[in-house]
């Protein structure tokens, strides 16, 4: 492949549009992948993006904003999970392995009988460097500025919910309040981004670049750094990947990340120990 | 040590309060306890008996069902959790560990200079001094409980709840531990503080509350470690011996068969320590 060849996508408005998104998103997803590592919250950045699938379609079936029809439907299933673990004897894994992926079913069962809304669904499901608009870009800016704004205002109260919730809410902080916090944050990144990682890709994207950040480093203003850049990295080669293998996005992306992840852990042999104790990916 | 706001009898008062989890049985029955300024109370009893729960409402992290738990206005309190409760691994230095608790309010993310000189200080004080930068899990048993009492008074808190602060320490550390609690409480901080441990930890306290959901006995070691409140807290016949001056708690014998199955294998020895 010749340098050409490498930079001719980049005459296209359609394939900057997304590299801003990927790179972006990467960047967005590695920050707060970080919070959702170290709070053991994997498989809900899991079952959230697979539920926000079902409320896309019903969105759209209905005829409402899809992304605030699809927001709405995140925190209700969310709520559903809530009620269900303190209403029945089922741990909350379970709670959110039976509701979400019921919402995903709903959602491949609607865009079945009655097609996909906005995008075609192999770009929901697996994202797609096609049709990344000019609104897409401001969207994911716009997620990106807040997300960065929430976490510089709230970091103390974010780093201290997330290490020790017992304690913070003894000592004044508002854990409950913290805690919905990082739900709309999270919501508004998977949303965000489901264009161009896909719903079935985006918790890998949570996962991964915190996950080699953690192996990376003990100190958590570092781990934020390492794992934004490590995203940010992942998904702007990861999208040049996808239009040059012509292969959706999602998996481009989230292989460039496992990439780092695979040499992160060979060549840092004696950080096993630390990679066992930061949860699983999905 | 700052002065401490009052409500009418004490910094803390708990009065009649009754506490259950989810509508289930009560966990505290009718508990009236009093925290006055400069006070150092251990809270002790069996598994289950509701220490833990008691400390939640004086934190007023658990609603009462009836009764009332009722704190100085603008009472500062700091808890120090156990150390079994703690994610080891997680990534924060010893002054990122002590400095997070400063989370109230719009704050930039940095310590500020003064911010950093305060950590500095409260961690010499705690005999902690140039162990900032180094990773919590590097830490040795005292040094791990220490990060969280500074993290306590790094929140200028007046009032320190410590749940069972010796449960793992070797006996050298806990005694520093038990001494540094003494320290600090002479200096004037006031300090709550949970214990399984009788002899190692209660027995020293000036003022010790024995807890079965309902407060069994409250007051000085020597007032309540007694054979019958102890029975009453623990559903167990206890003795209370005098050594070198010292009160020794001990399991009293439960039958001829098993004082007869003790002697044998320790070859004529006593009943083991409570």
């Amino acid at each position: 492949m010749t340098l050409d060849e490498l930079f001719r996508p980049f005459e296209f408005e359609f394939f900057r549009n997304g590299i801003y998104v990927a790179t972006i998103a990467g960047a967005l997803c590695g920050v707060v992948g970080c919070y959702v590592v170290l709070r053991n919250m994997s498989y809900i950045g899991h079952g959230l993006s697979h539920s926000i699938f079902g409320g896309y379609a019903v969105a759209g079936l209905v005829g409402v904003n899809l992304f605030l029809g699809a927001g709405i439907w995140g925190v209700v299933t969310a709520l559903a999970v809530g009620g269900i673990v303190r209403r029945r004897p089922i741990g909350s894994d379970a709670a959110i392995g039976v509701v979400t992926t019921a919402s995903f079913a709903l959602g491949l069962a609607l865009v079945q009988l009655y097609g996909s809304p906005g995008r075609n669904a192999d770009a929901l499901l697996f994202g797609n460097v096609l049709g990344v608009t000019t609104a897409d870009v401001w969207l994911i800016v716009g997620v990106a500025l807040t997300t960065a704004a929430i976490g510089f205002f709230f970091y103390r109260p974010l780093l201290f919910t997330t290490f020790d919730t017992q304690v913070a809410a003894a000592t004044g902080v508002r854990t409950a309040w913290i805690d919905a916090l990082l739900m709309v944050v999270l919501s508004a990144t998977v949303l965000a981004t489901m264009n161009v990682m896909g719903v079935t890709l985006i918790a890998a994207a949570l996962v991964v670049p915190a996950v080699v950040a953690r192996m990376l480093t003990d100190s958590f203003p570092k781990m934020l750094l390492l794992s934004g850049i490590i995203g940010a990295f992942s998904g702007f080669v990861g999208m040049n990947a996808s239009y040059h293998l012509d292969v959706a996005s999602g998996p481009t992306i989230v292989l460039t990340s496992a990439c780092f992840f695979i040499v992160a852990y060979v060549a840092g042999g004696s950080f096993r120990r630390r990679a066992g104790a930061v949860g699983h990916a999905h | 040590m700052k002065g401490a706001p009052d409500v009418a009898g004490g910094l803390i008062v708990v009065d009649d309060l009754t506490v259950n989890y989810g509508g289930g049985p009560p966990v505290l029955i009718d508990v009236d306890l009093t925290v006055e300024p400069g006070d150092l109370i251990g809270i002790v009893g069996p598994s289950g008996s509701g220490k833990s729960t008691l400390l939640k409402a004086m934190l007023g992290t658990v609603a009462p069902v009836s009764g009332s738990v009722r704190r100085a206005p603008g009472l500062a309190v700091g808890l120090v959790p156990q150390v079994e409760t703690i994610d080891w691994n997680f990534p924060v230095t010893v002054a990122e560990c002590v400095g997070m608790a400063r989370a109230r309010g719009l704050r930039v993310p940095w310590m500020t200079r003064t911010e950093r000189a305060e950590i500095a200080e409260v961690l010499d004080r705690l005999g902690m001094d140039g162990l900032g930068s180094r990773h919590i899990r590097e830490l040795s048993g005292g040094q791990q409980q220490r990060v969280f009492l500074a993290r306590a008074l790094f929140t200028n808190a007046q009032v320190i709840f410590l749940d069972e602060p010796t449960s793992g320490l070797d006996v050298r550390t806990r005694h520093d531990v038990l001494h540094l609690l003494d320290e600090l409480n002479s200096d004037g901080l006031t300090i709550v503080l949970t214990t399984h441990d009788l002899n190692g930890i209660a027995a020293h306290l000036p003022t010790v509350v024995c807890l079965n959901r309902s407060v069994i006995g409250a007051g000085r070691p020597d007032q309540v470690l007694v054979p019958d409140v102890l029975e009453r807290t623990y559903g167990s016949p206890m003795e209370v011996l005098e050594h070198g001056g010292m009160r020794v708690v001990v399991d009293a014998p439960l039958d001829a068969n098993v004082t007869q199955l003790r002697r044998r294998s320790a070859g004529g020895g006593g009943g083991a320590t409570a």
